[in-house]
């Protein structure tokens, strides 16, 4: 009970780090969409890979890239549903990995001595 | 941070390939280790590689009108130690190359060199560096130097593969820089305050296993050990 209260207390503290995290991407998108809309660049947000690519072909126009993808996803939306894809197995094996945890120190507190382990 | 597929000379890619290899075999053995010595830690490894997993798949907004994402290898560095973070990374960069289009299997060896070499040692370095001011201080500067190197090891790789007509290798580092370092500063610290959250759940959930991993005993138990 009492691994419950201490992090309970915690989650005003990591509320607001995430509050944090979330202003400042506040500021990069107020920011960011600013400087995008001044350049010519049609698109704003471009992805830096693509920029770097856009890049070298700028100074290095000679070059050709010299193997092709094996798989490429036919279109920018199934592109994005496949990194969503990767991001919710990621989110899912993580939250699991965190429940478990948590469920294993709770089962730990029950017995007694368990928990006071050190090692 | 990924390099695009074909977008190595096909001896810088060799080259890279050859320099990345040792340190993800290093790294397979390192995981197989930790899961033979200590299976206890197995939740916490499934952790570290599922954060990099989801993180590495999130592109944001930056400052500078493009868009990146974070890396998120930082935190196994600091629970498993770098080369465990050889391993998991590759998994990412693999998955990625293969499945989503990103990356490619010629540039995997320069990408792995990047996010899952240079990326997790940086931070372990910083996380070593700083942890006398505290964990989380030192869990948000080892998250957001790992984000960082990665992405300048990567601006190195390409300008070394491209050197600029004029101003050679340095200008090149210096426009891939601009490209990629300056647009991950935000992210960077957005993955440093993500991360402190993640430690400061982490310890509440998983106090027993850090100390085992050493990742708490030496702030807590033994202030005076270095």
């Amino acid at each position: 009970m009492s691994d419950r209260r201490v992090s309970r207390r915690g989650v005003p503290v990591n509320v607001g780090l995430l509050a944090a995290a979330a202003l400042i991407l506040a500021v990069c998108l107020l920011v960011g969409g600013g400087t995008a809309s001044d350049d010519a660049s049609e698109e704003s947000f471009v992805g830096t890979d693509t920029t770097a690519v856009t890049a070298i072909e700028d100074s290095h126009p000679d070059y050709t890239p010299w193997f092709e993808q094996i798989f490429a996803p036919p279109s920018a939306e199934v592109e994005s549903g496949l990194f969503a894809l990767q991001a919710a197995l990621g989110a899912g094996v993580f939250g699991y990995a965190l429940g478990a945890l948590r469920r294993r120190r709770t089962t730990d507190a029950a017995s007694p001595g368990v928990g006071d382990d050190p090692h | 941070m990924h390099i695009a597929e074909g977008f190595l000379p096909p001896l810088h890619a060799a080259v890279w390939s050859i320099a990345a290899a040792p340190f993800v075999i290093h790294g397979t053995r390192a995981v197989v280790r930790e899961i033979r010595d200590r299976p206890e830690s197995r939740l916490l490894l499934a952790a570290a590689g599922a954060f990099t997993f989801v993180l590495s798949a999130i592109k944001l907004p930056s400052l500078t009108g493009s868009s990146s994402h974070p890396t998120g290898t930082g935190l196994g560095a600091v629970l498993f130690r770098p080369p465990v973070m050889a391993f998991l990374g590759t998994v990412v960069l693999l998955f990625q190359a293969l499945l989503l289009g990103h990356g490619g299997i010629t540039t995997l060896g320069a990408n792995v060199f990047s996010m899952a070499v240079v990326g997790p040692w940086v931070g372990y370095l910083f996380w070593r560096l700083t942890r006398r001011a505290g964990i989380l201080p030192a869990v948000f500067m080892a998250m957001m130097t790992a984000d960082l190197a990665t992405y300048c090891a990567t601006s190195v790789q390409l300008a070394l593969a491209f050197p600029d007509m004029q101003s050679g290798v340095l200008g090149s580092i210096a426009k891939f820089l601009s490209v990629f370092a300056v647009t991950q500063i935000p992210l960077a610290i957005i993955e440093g305050l993500i991360g402190v959250v993640v430690m400061r759940v982490l310890i509440s959930v998983a106090k027993p296993e850090l100390t085992n991993l050493g990742v708490l005993g030496a702030q807590k138990k033994e202030p005076a050990d270095v």
